[in-house]
């Protein structure tokens, strides 16, 4: 289920302008990786590019490669359908379907692509997705409910929910707490450290007690300045990030001296 | 500017000897005095406003409740008159029921053929074109709804209705058993069928317009949720475009029925009319609209007021279709983007 991704000289591209510049890194199947790093500094670039959702942005494209388990996302023929079903993503503000129900946002993405799914199969998989993001204790009685009905942690659980019944090896996550309160913030970073038991879990965040407290590496991107692109500065495991990072940068970032 | 202001003196500033500069001196005072006034008049300016956007609203009730009243007092004789003195002779009933019924068929007809071109050209334009050219599309379409009716009304008669009688006589051969295609076809195809292809022309631009407005106000992370799950676009479509903007397609296409329903100029010329017949490819069949347009000018005492009856009858008729809409909008409500 968990799949290795090696990422080899990537450079992303919005037109003419470099936003990301030359990326070669490796994260680890079962262990969640963070991003920390400024505003602007290219992170949730980069992370789109490993599902290639960058691409819904007009312009965008990259170079270099991106190998799941040694296989090219970006060689000629392959599907980016098929990669996002291989690469789930989780987003900054909580999205679930507004017009569908609970049980119907977890199944969502299983019956795309014209899949069909037996009724029981379908109830074993809403209630073992739910079971596995925390949910279902408090879902289980209004799954016909919409599922735009739930607070904000919940919605987000849910999602996170609807990205495990695909079944993918990875799962990105583009700032997931960014609009959660404390408590539900809690309960989603309870959430990814059960997660890496069986996937490859990457995070963007802003908040560094949040990456010291779930990641296992941490992956610090910077930017010289406006206009310039974004790179990637120091990348180690997260205690020697934030104890005592090799880079300058990274130190005064970690230690609030900017950013 | 100088010229023109000094040879309407009316219009003609305090400062009158130079009258450009003046213009600008007064425009400027003007401006400051308008400045001052804000600062002091913040709370008066919002009474006001709520005032003209009060009256404004009460305008709209007042027109409608004006042309219900006077709808209703014209048409009045006809109900209490003799069933003999109505036209046909059989009571107003049966002289207005193949009216609505052609107004009715003229419509669906529009409608059925409009609403998935209108909504597939929307959807061309918001989701699948390259940008340069969908704006390029788009004013192409909204320059449709710009064409006066009596435009479309004479292409239908004498460019659209002679060449589709072959179509005609194809129709009534494959699917004559069909009572609604029942053959002989008229030679000259000016039929309701034909009625109503141009009317659906015509309500094109108005599916299309607000399809593609609502189309492109889809939110963002709702489309890359469905993306993010591994769906083609055609999914994501259905995901997130088309019940998001449910309850927009069918107040476009409520919106597109009223203009169907009341067109008559079009209809006027297209179709050479006469009474109910089933068949969509023979001549005959009438619309409300159009049957008021052709009588009205020579009716007079009780005709008139038959007309104007019709006219009542078709009001009530887009009343009830509005308020329809309205009913399977709000049934959606709860699981509409509106609260997402």
């Amino acid at each position: 289920m968990s799949k290795r991704i090696d990422v080899e000289h990537l450079k992303v591209y919005y037109g003419d302008f470099l936003a990301v510049d030359d990326i070669t890194m490796q994260i680890e199947p079962r262990a969640v990786t963070a991003f920390i790093g400024p505003s602007g500094c290219g992170k949730s670039t980069f992370l789109r590019t490993l599902n290639r959702m960058h691409e819904v942005i007009p312009g965008a494209y990259v170079e270099g490669k991106v190998n799941l388990d040694g296989e090219n996302l970006y060689a000629k023929g392959v599907d980016p359908v098929r990669v996002r079903s291989q690469v789930g993503m989780v987003f900054q503000r909580p999205n679930p379907f507004p017009t569908m129900s609970i049980r119907d946002n977890v199944l969502a993405g299983v019956k795309l692509n014209s899949r069909r799914i037996a009724r029981s199969d379908a109830d074993e998989l809403v209630e073992s997705s739910l079971r596995s993001a925390n949910l279902w204790n408090e879902v289980k009685d209004r799954l016909d409910k919409p599922g735009s009905g739930l607070s904000g942690g919940q919605q987000q659980r849910l999602c996170i929910a609807r990205s495990i019944a695909v079944r993918p090896d990875v799962i990105l996550m583009d700032e997931p707490c960014s609009a959660l309160d404390p408590i539900s913030t809690l309960a989603v970073e309870d959430l990814i450290n059960e997660l890496k038991a069986e996937y490859t879990v990457v995070i963007v965040t802003h908040n560094m007690q949040q990456a010291a407290r779930v990641s296992d590496k941490t992956a610090f991107f910077n930017i010289a300045g406006t206009g310039k692109p974004g790179r990637l500065i120091e990348y180690a495991p997260t205690q020697e990030i934030f104890n005592k990072p090799q880079e300058k940068a990274t130190e005064d970032y970690v230690s609030g001296r900017f950013g | 500017m100088s010229h023109s202001s000094s040879t309407v003196p009316e219009f003609s500033t305090p400062t009158g000897d130079q009258p450009g500069q003046g213009d600008e001196n007064s425009d400027h005072r003007r401006e400051g005095h308008v400045a001052i006034g804000d600062a002091k008049g913040g709370p008066a300016q919002d009474r006001v406003f709520a005032g003209v956007t009060l009256v404004a609203g009460a305008i709209i009730l007042v027109v409608l409740a004006a042309v219900a009243f006077f709808l209703t007092w014209q048409a009045s004789p006809i109900f209490g008159a003799a069933s003999s003195e109505v036209t046909g002779g059989k009571g107003f009933l049966s002289y207005i029921w193949p009216l609505v019924v052609g107004t009715l068929i003229a419509s669906v007809i529009a409608l059925l053929l409009a609403t998935p071109v209108g909504i597939g050209v929307a959807l061309y334009i918001s989701h699948y074109a390259p940008p340069r050219f969908a704006k390029g599309v788009g004013y192409v379409i909204d320059l449709l709804a710009a064409i006066p009716s009596v435009i479309f009304g004479a292409w239908g008669a004498s460019v659209l209705a002679p060449k589709i009688v072959p179509f005609y006589d194809w129709l009534s051969g494959i699917l004559g058993f069909l009572p609604i295609f029942e053959g002989p076809p008229t030679a000259t195809g000016k039929t309701i069928l034909t009625a109503g292809i141009v009317l659906a022309i015509m309500i094109l631009p108005i599916i299309t317009a607000m399809c593609r407005e609502i189309f492109a106000q889809t939110p963002v992370l709702q489309q890359e949720a469905a993306l993010g799950l591994g769906a083609t676009r055609w999914e994501m479509v259905r995901m997130t475009v088309f019940p998001f903007a449910r309850a927009g397609i069918i107040s476009s296409v409520m919106l597109a029925l009223g203009r169907a329903m009341g067109e008559t100029m079009a209809v006027t010329l297209v179709l050479s009319g006469g009474p109910f017949n089933p068949s969509l490819i023979q001549s005959g069949n009438q619309t409300v609209a159009s049957e008021i347009a052709l009588n009205f000018p020579e009716a007079y005492g009780l005709r008139l007021n038959e007309l104007i009856a019709a006219g009542l009858v078709l009001f009530v008729i887009t009343l009830v279709v509005n308020l329809l809409a309205r009913l399977v909008i709000s049934r959606y409500k709860e699981f509409s983007g509106a609260n997402s």
